[in-house]
């Protein structure tokens, strides 16, 4: 075996086993909560912002960093809303003190 | 701070956003769980922060979007949750795309090598072809959910469907893959082949879903949340940034299992519900409905057959989401409980426009989830259930899937043709989003209750005064 491992293979191996912890994770999630589980994914792929963040980062404003500003405005977006919504909807699910019937 | 350190900030963030996730198993720990992902990001964009040079942009960004993102999450209803969710897919494709032609124009602002190696230029070609469609299908999957369908023919809740239309997708799709090759093999940047690429993919975006009808949404949505993951992922790879393709996996694979459980429990491939078509024709009454009669009575009879009743199934449907009747039904819940009647709530996976659809909207009328039961784990009741009441559910209760050779056979539904009695409230006769008669409604143990799903249980609760 020579040479050292690719950058691409190290991501791959990520990939494969990010992919099987999913699996197995997301098939633990209550059917009831399937709603949050969208609105919380939703706000985890947003940490596509750190993406946007490196393009809106350098210290010339060029075309680059005008789009990346976009990007982290559209992201940030979701981080925020996604978030919130998903803890909005989870407090809903809190197990009330049964009321006395208003009969 | 240097590359190491960073991953290792990386990792911590990418096990709390696995964490976050884990907590969604039970709704105790999903709160908890919410937390980690915030933090999660908190880190990742923290530290992120503090390897570039010019805030100014990025502040500025941030600050917007938090305002946006805020307002719309505390503003929006319950019921309109599905509109939502695909707006925001649409967010996260577009971030793709943007950050990819950023990358393409200057990849030593990400730490990438210039010229990119092939590896990099075809995850970046993939990350950003899916990030196209994701942003053009989402906004046409939040056009057909938010209803419209009048403004603009492409949201129309019922299929677009064109002749040769497949074709036209495939030859799109090909010439698209095309144009990727040729931005991966070129030496140059290739900016034509990749505007060209990307200008593609956003159309397919659009062609793709609009040949879907309304009530295969929740297919939809999930599909559009898991591209959206592996949009993010790609992008991840093209970066070399582990965070990014293990938080757009975790993503990926959540979509994907939702997708395949949507699809089971319609009993149709993921292919034939991509491929559309289905459920044109909404909303007209089926072939020989006209022969037959049903028994139709008022909320009062209604009220009356559930007093009298020890065990109620309440069945809800996309008819109660649409309605907003999910208070008017607690309340109801409340009244029959008060005089002994046990009351239970049935769900069926794709009842409503998006996974989870009811259990939320029944979280939010403050209905205890302990009194919400999973298709499975209810269906072995309605064999010993006094009275039933379907709000607004059609397909999700047609005995028809159990006779071959009808359109929803194999379907696995809710057994409520087994109850002693069935009261359903619907608007009309007007058949469901398969097209099909529903022999439920002409049994002589069904009473059909015509009217506005709110309207009809806040006149039950009148009556069960």
């Amino acid at each position: 075996m020579t040479g050292t491992v690719d950058p691409t293979v190290l991501n791959l191996v990520i990939f494969v086993l990010a992919v099987f912890v999913g699996y197995h994770v997301i098939w633990n999630v209550t059917p009831a909560l399937h709603t949050p589980l969208l609105s919380v994914t939703n706000a985890i792929s947003s940490v596509i912002i750190v993406g946007a963040i490196l393009a809106a980062g350098p210290e010339e404003t060029d075309f680059g960093a005008i789009l990346g500003f976009f990007a982290v405005t559209l992201a940030a977006v979701n981080v925020f809303g996604g978030f919130t919504v998903t803890q909005r909807m989870l407090e809903m699910f809190k197990k009330k003190e049964p009321k006395k019937s208003d009969g | 701070m240097t590359a190491n350190l960073l991953t290792l900030w990386y990792l911590v963030a990418s096990v709390f956003f696995i964490l976050a996730l884990k907590g969604l198993s039970s709704p105790t720990m999903a709160r908890r769980g919410n937390t980690f992902g915030i933090a999660g990001m908190v880190i990742a964009i923290l530290f992120t922060l503090a390897i570039v040079e010019n805030y100014n942009l990025i502040l500025a960004g941030i600050l917007i979007g938090a305002c946006i993102g805020s307002i719309m999450a505390r503003q929006v209803q319950m019921t309109q949750m599905p509109e939502l969710v695909a707006a925001m897919h649409s967010l996260v494709g577009m971030a793709a795309v943007l950050i990819a032609i950023a990358a393409v124009n200057n990849p030593a602002a990400f730490n990438v090598p210039d010229p990119m190696p092939l590896g990099n230029k075809l995850e970046l070609f993939i990350g950003t072809f899916v990030g196209a469609i994701t942003f053009s299908g989402s906004i046409v999957a939040f056009g057909k959910l938010a209803g419209l369908g009048r403004q603009f023919r492409l949201f129309s809740s019922a299929p677009v469907v064109f002749e040769g239309q497949h074709v036209v997708n495939l030859v799109l799709g090909l010439v698209m893959i095309g144009f990727g090759t040729m931005f991966f093999l070129a030496e140059d940047q290739a900016w034509t082949a990749f505007i060209a690429m990307t200008a593609i993919a956003f159309v397919l975006g659009v062609l793709i879903i609009i040949p879907i009808g309304g009530a295969d949404m929740p297919v939809v949505i999930s599909m559009l949340n898991s591209y959206s993951g592996w949009a993010a992922a790609g992008i991840g790879f093209s970066l070399n940034n582990p965070m990014l393709i293990i938080a757009g996996s975790l993503v990926g694979s959540s979509g994907a299992i939702l997708s395949y459980i949507m699809c089971k429990a319609m009993n149709r491939s993921f292919i034939s519900v991509i491929l559309g078509g289905f459920g044109a024709a909404e909303g007209a009454a089926a072939a020989g409905a006209s022969e037959k009669t049903v028994r139709s009575g008022s909320a009062d009879d209604a009220a009356f057959l559930m007093l009298n009743a020890e065990h109620v199934i309440i069945v809800p449907g996309y008819g109660l989401a649409v309605a907003r009747a999910q208070h008017a039904v607690k309340e109801m819940a409340i009244k029959l409980a008060a005089k002994g009647v046990s009351v239970k709530y049935a769900i069926h996976p794709v009842a409503g426009r998006m996974p989870g659809h009811m259990n939320v909207l029944l979280a939010e009328a403050e209905v205890p989830y302990d009194q919400v039961f999973e298709m499975e784990d209810i269906n072995s009741e309605f064999g010993t259930t006094d009275v039933v009441l379907v709000l607004g559910a059609n397909d999700v209760v047609n005995p028809l899937a159990h006779e071959k050779g009808s359109a929803i056979y194999g379907m696995p539904i809710l057994e409520v043709a087994k109850a002693r009695t069935v009261l359903v409230n619907k608007r009309s006769m007007a058949s469901g989003y398969a097209g099909l008669d529903n022999p439920l409604f002409y049994m002589d143990k069904t009473m059909m209750v015509f009217g506005d799903a709110k309207k009809v249980v806040e006149d039950i609760v009148k009556a069960l005064d």
